[in-house]
């Protein structure tokens, strides 16, 4: 991951700050940067969003295909997910540098968004045990400037709401051969629930206190983390411990709620984004990268 | 089967297009901030991104180092998304190693790489939607990049595809003109007319070969105005915020 080099003083300027409860940037705490995020950037995908926080960049591609059910869940549909750290975000990436770094996040992905509670997979399903649909939900990096995480699971949420997946009906004849027809109107389309998608909530412990959305100057600070994933309900569904420092019990707790609070008001904030964007309709201005 | 129709009867082509009429082009510089240069293209819709870093010390092995000049890095990638139907790895395959080639000996020839011997400089190209055009896209967009770094370049370096319908040269061919007839690639150093990649599938009559150039060179050279209005505004915009 692209990493910075700070000095011990400028370590303990942050530091201090962060005790203050002023960060570097003039922030609290428990305060996310401006976050911008677009839907349907990509017009080839089912639905895609790109989101900057701050200097992480990230696009997001959904892309729907034909697969068939896997055997211990014949009647649902399934999620498969890629993460490619381009060397965009920093040469380190180049060849097959970023391959771990991606696997790792893919696995925290299937993690966090696959469990049943999340997306609806049963309407993913068109035929039992035949045919069911396949979410490649591909993220594609494209700058980092700390809180990878967060980033990633808000486009993630973006693009799974942003996907049209297109209707199709299972015509049988006689003979009991079965034959796939796709709906001839282009908008006729399942669209998914994203209501119970968690987000990921990174706390980073610096010093004897914890940040949200943490810089990558900050993260340099920062010894361990936990990586929490809330749904809008406040629930929380999964949750992981990174960074190379150990964490006590007792500010584990003191995260977990800090970051039920926060992750709440982020789903509020996004959902809003993302309704205003839907109400535009077509009327909307594309910016992408342009803007 | 008669080839599809590439010109109507009116002269227009099946995207409602002119003969030697580019798709629409929108590029902007300095995408990202941390990187020492970026640009985004759009043309039509097929979409990129390149990203320069360096000139920079040799990164790896010291060995590839060379002596009197700066080595030229390219790395180009599909978005597993952008095409219709999903890729499986970003890079890595054949088409890739060889479009990155073709990237880095069009970057050879247009960056004054004698300026910095010893160090290298890396060219990161991503599309992210295709849609034809797409190592012509990038050219551009790395174009871009580099001139975003501020590394010096001999010329800007514009690259455009065309194709041939019956004697009438296409530029800028979209993939549904694909299916028929030749394709020839130029990559043109528009100042100095030179020609910095040359391209050419299928087989052609030597003589048709002059009006495809022509025609991929004047789109270059179209290319190459929307290019330098880019590369202008782009600059008033950052000495304005400098004050002066």
């Amino acid at each position: 991951m692209a990493s910075v080099v700070l000095s011990e003083p400028e370590k303990l300027y942050i530091v201090h700050g962060v005790q203050e409860d002023l960060r570097v940037d003039g922030r609290g705490c428990e305060d996310y940067r401006c976050a911008e995020v677009e839907t349907d950037v990509v017009s080839n995908t089912s639905g895609s969003a790109r989101v900057k926080l701050g200097h992480t960049d990230i696009l997001v591609g959904v892309k729907a295909e034909m697969g068939t059910p896997k055997l211990e869940k014949p009647d649902e549909g399934y999620l498969e997910f890629f993460v490619d750290c381009s060397a965009n975000a920093t040469p380190e990436f180049e060849g097959r540098g970023g391959e771990e770094l991606g696997t790792e996040i893919a696995n925290t992905l299937y993690r966090v968004f696959s469990s049943e509670s999340s997306v609806d997979l049963k309407s993913l399903c068109i035929n039992p045990r035949e045919h069911c649909w396949v979410l490649y939900v591909d993220v594609l990096l494209l700058e980092c400037g700390g809180n990878l995480f967060d980033a990633i699971s808000i486009a993630v949420k973006a693009a799974l709401f942003n996907t049209r997946i297109p209707k199709v009906r299972v015509l049988e004849d006689e003979e009991g051969s079965k034959e796939i027809e796709l709906s001839d109107d282009p908008y006729d389309c399942i669209r998914l629930n994203v209501d119970d998608v968690p987000c990921i909530v990174t706390l980073s412990k610096i010093g004897y206190r914890h940040v949200v959305d943490a810089t990558l100057q900050e993260e340099a600070c920062s010894l361990a983390s936990l990586l929490i994933s809330v749904t809008s309900k406040g629930a929380l569904t999964s949750m992981k411990k990174v960074g190379k420092g150990s964490l006590d019990p007792e500010s584990i707790f003191e995260m977990m709620e800090t970051g039920k609070r926060v992750g709440k008001s982020l789903h509020i904030a996004l959902q809003k984004i993302l309704d205003e964007e839907e109400s535009l309709g077509t009327s909307r201005q594309k910016v992408g990268f342009l803007g | 089967m008669a080839a599809p129709e590439l010109l109507s009867d009116e002269g227009y082509r099946a995207d409602g297009r002119r003969p030697a009429e580019l798709r629409k082009v929108r590029a902007r510089m300095g995408v990202f901030a941390q990187a020492d240069g970026s640009a985004y293209i759009e043309q039509g819709n097929t979409k990129a991104l390149a990203v320069v870093y360096g000139p920079h010390e040799m990164r790896g092995s010291r060995s590839k180092a060379l002596p009197d000049r700066a080595l030229v890095n390219c790395q180009y990638s599909m978005a597993t998304f952008s095409t219709g139907e999903r890729r499986r790895r970003p890079h890595g395959d054949r088409q890739a190693g060889e479009l990155a080639l073709h990237l880095k000996q069009t970057f050879e020839a247009a960056i004054l790489t004698h300026l910095y011997p010893r160090s290298q400089i890396d060219i990161y190209v991503q599309i992210l939607q295709a849609d034809g055009g797409n190592y012509c896209a990038c050219v551009n967009a790395a174009t871009l990049a580099v001139m975003d770094a501020g590394i010096p370049m001999r010329d800007y370096v514009c690259a455009c595809s065309a194709g041939l319908a019956e004697d009438t040269p296409l530029a800028d061919r979209s993939p549904e003109e694909a299916a028929g007839g030749p394709r020839l690639v130029l990559a043109l150093l528009p100042a100095s007319g030179q020609i910095a990649l040359l391209q050419l599938s299928a087989r052609l009559h030597q003589e048709r070969l002059e009006a495809a150039l022509e025609a991929a060179g004047q789109a270059c050279r179209a290319l190459h105005a929307v290019l330098d209005r880019v590369v202008r505004d782009r600059l008033r915009e950052v000495t304005a915020l400098l004050g002066d």
